[in-house]
């Protein structure tokens, strides 16, 4: 059945803060083979500038796939998550994330449409910080492979 | 800037440790009798970590370890990782685009595996060190 269209804006309640660790971001850091010290080493960040290491530019996936899990949960839109595909991901970052961000994730249904059999949404989370300020922005098109 | 090709290998460990490290334990990247169940060739990377890959080799080409202002990829092919010590490999490659009004570099990104392109119209806006 193909996604309903009238789900275009639909929002989805914040989501529970996460705080953001250094050895979270150290985890990450070396899974992706990275070695940069200002992810590791709070010295390393200062003398750049920032109050505490900072995260590699796609550590904001932890927060935005919270986004998307909301509208994989979601039993209004009906997701089939076995015929879901990640087709797009954008990231735009404000600023860099760094351990000590408290961070708050809103999503909304930018997009749905409907091509060739298959169906495409367009997810939209803004990350926040505790003072309100949005950190970064993801987009992510997701593709439910037609039946 | 500096863009030489950069060229990282993937193993079977790293999908594991990836997973772990972003909380996708999403099978199709860890068991091959479930990715060939849903019709792949086997397991297969995390789209989300060859992003991470490609940004990798953006920050170590600009220098600096979050440059990145804006960064979109579409995932145009799956990359297939075997169950062997070598694994697979990625190769990145970046043209300058443009540079914008206030001095940011628009790179052009390509990201291939066996040859074949794995992303597609990826594209990292950054901030020059």
């Amino acid at each position: 059945m193909p996604l309903d269209p009238s789900y275009e804006g639909r929002t989805y309640p914040p989501t529970e803060p996460y705080r953001v660790g250094r050895e979270k971001i150290r985890e990450f850091t070396e899974a992706i083979g990275a070695e940069d010290q200002a992810y590791l080493d709070p010295e390393a960040a200062l003398k750049l500038g920032y109050p505490d290491v900072v995260a590699p530019p796609t550590f904001a996936v932890l927060l935005t796939n919270s986004g998307i899990r909301q509208l994989l949960d979601d039993p209004d839109l009906g997701l089939d998550f076995s015929r879901v595909v990640h087709g797009d991901q954008r990231l735009q970052h404000d600023r860099p994330i760094h351990a000590g961000d408290v961070l708050t994730c809103r999503s909304t249904v930018e997009q749905i449409m409907s091509r060739g059999g298959h169906d495409f949404l367009t997810a939209r989370t803004e990350v926040f910080d505790e003072d309100g300020e949005r950190v970064v922005t993801g987009w992510s098109k997701i593709v439910v492979r037609g039946e | 800037m500096d863009l030489a090709e950069r060229r990282y290998r993937i193993t079977r460990a790293d999908l594991v440790r990836y997973a772990g490290a972003s909380g996708d334990f999403n099978p199709i990247h860890w068991s091959d009798r479930i990715a060939t169940g849903v019709g792949l060739p086997g397991v297969i990377a995390h789209g989300l970590f060859t992003m991470a890959l490609v940004g990798r080799a953006v920050t170590e080409w600009v220098g600096h370890p979050a440059p990145i202002v804006d960064y979109t990829v579409r995932f145009a092919r799956p990359i297939v990782v075997p169950d062997t010590d070598e694994g697979t490999e990625l190769v990145i490659n970046a043209v300058l685009k443009s540079v914008t009004e206030d001095g940011n570099a628009v790179l052009d990104l390509t990201a291939t595996c066996e040859g074949e392109k794995v992303l597609a119209q990826a594209r990292a806006t950054v901030r020059q060190a």
